[in-house]
């Protein structure tokens, strides 16, 4: 239950079933290598193996695309089903475009007597002065938790750029060595992890291939960035890829005290 | 030989005659498939060097999009990335039809180019090692990718073939000193 109640954290930004920790969410685009004007459809969702829409669907209301020029674009035909959301996007421009949930939160727990409560409620959004009027001065074992969570695809059309990739500096992102739309499973990719913008070193990568369902192990690639944030993928075929990286620190804003941050990346690896 | 103008090059490629001077032919065949649905494949032939820049294209058969349609026909371009190498390594940055390239879907059979390097589609060559690669996707069917090496300038005329197993037939480069 402690450790339940820690990750809840992301409950404002994700349905609630996404936020337990045994949930992974995952982008998961038709195609990522295109030709300009072709849509691409992405479904969304949070389940234990990526990609396998058998729990919730992904929240939509943080959805950005940002489009090669570094404006954002509007995706078509949200929805919502129960297993998966999903929407359309046509590719006008050329180059590479960011699909991104990005989601921040923050998040009180505290226990008031042998009760365990928690603030903001489920669905709300923490403000300074919901939290000073909610949460009592003298609270015992009060924790205040940041969160950023990132979630992310990356689909191009034509030639790859990087003007949508460029990173915010907040919490952990992805930034290319390899184009992310130029992956072949006979080359290794070389990716960097940065964390508010800067190197994240000695940072743990998770990667797992599509298709868990259809084999008896995940069989997770696990890696470690370097003093330069960076890692090198050997990708052991074609196929949709999720990555993952997570971190806790102290780097949080007031009246946090502890900070959580994680990036997924989906990113589709093609036959040489 | 060096006096040729750009509009004698179409002469050219339809030309099988003699050998003139530093010239390369390709020939293509398109294999005949037992298929319940068969559509002509997409296919692509370009010339890389040592470090797999792209320094010619030389073939790109694809159904053309119709200037007419309208905007919500399903255009033959829209395929051209299953052509993934040539895609990756040319297609993705060029503006298309490319002209002297591009053109319609080839029939089953032996389908020959020749080409003149310094004139056309195909650059002077410097001295060095070359890859021919040529690659076919078929729709309802498979991709397949064939390469032959060759070194440029050649010493002798030469003939060198690879041949694909399902997509692709034989291919055979012809070098001319």
């Amino acid at each position: 239950m402690h450790i339940r109640h820690a990750t809840a954290a992301v409950i404002p930004a994700l349905l609630l079933s996404a936020a337990a920790s045994a949930h992974n969410t995952w982008l998961q685009p038709s195609k990522t290598v295109l030709s300009v004007g072709q849509w691409v459809t992405v479904d969304g969702g949070a389940s234990t193996q990526p990609f396998v829409k058998d729990h919730a669907p992904l929240r939509l209301d943080e959805l950005v695309v940002t489009a090669p020029d570094g404006t954002q674009v509007a995706p078509e035909n949200l929805s919502t089903g129960r297993l998966r959301s999903s929407f359309d996007l046509q590719l006008k421009q050329e180059g590479t475009y960011r699909i991104a949930v990005a989601t921040q939160g923050m998040m009180a727990t505290w226990e008031d007597g042998k009760q365990r409560r928690r603030w903001p409620p489920r669905g709300e959004v923490f403000t300074a002065a919901g939290f000073a009027r909610a949460v009592p001065k003298d609270a015992a074992n009060l924790r205040v938790s940041q969160m950023q969570r990132r979630l992310e695809t990356y689909v191009t059309a034509g030639q790859p750029s990087d003007t949508a990739l460029q990173p915010s500096g907040q919490g952990l992102e992805l930034t290319p060595v390899t184009p992310f739309n130029d992956l072949y499973a006979d080359e290794p990719a070389v990716f960097q992890l940065l964390l508010d913008g800067k190197p994240a070193a000695g940072l743990r990568v998770e990667i797992i291939a599509d298709g868990v369902r259809y084999r008896d192990a995940v069989d997770a690639i696990e890696l470690n960035t370097d003093a330069d944030g960076r890692f090198t993928v050997e990708w052991p075929g074609p196929g949709l890829y999720w990555m993952n990286a997570a971190l806790r620190d102290a780097h949080a804003r007031a009246p946090a005290t502890q900070r959580s941050a994680s990036y997924t990346g989906v990113f589709e690896v093609l036959a040489p | 030989m060096r006096q040729r103008t750009v509009g004698t090059l179409l002469l050219l490629l339809l030309w099988a005659g003699p050998a003139a001077a530093q010239q390369l032919e390709i020939s293509v065949q398109i294999p005949q498939l037992d298929v319940a649905e068969y559509h002509r494949p997409y296919v692509a032939a370009w010339i890389e060097d040592g470090d797999r820049r792209v320094v010619a294209n030389l073939l790109l058969w694809y159904q053309q999009d119709r200037p007419g349609a309208p905007p919500n026909a399903e255009r033959g371009s829209k395929w051209l990335p299953d052509l993934r190498q040539w895609w990756r390594r040319s297609g993705r940055g060029l503006s298309l039809p490319v002209d002297g390239v591009s053109s319609a879907t080839r029939p089953v059979g032996e389908h020959a180019a020749r080409f003149d390097p310094g004139r056309g589609v195909v650059p002077a060559l410097a001295p060095g090692d070359y890859q021919l690669r040529v690659e076919a996707a078929r729709e309802e069917g498979g991709r397949e990718l064939v390469e032959i090496g060759f070194a440029w300038p050649p010493a002798a005329i030469r003939t060198l073939t690879a041949a694909g197993t399902r997509e692709l037939g034989m291919v055979r480069l012809t070098l001319e000193p």
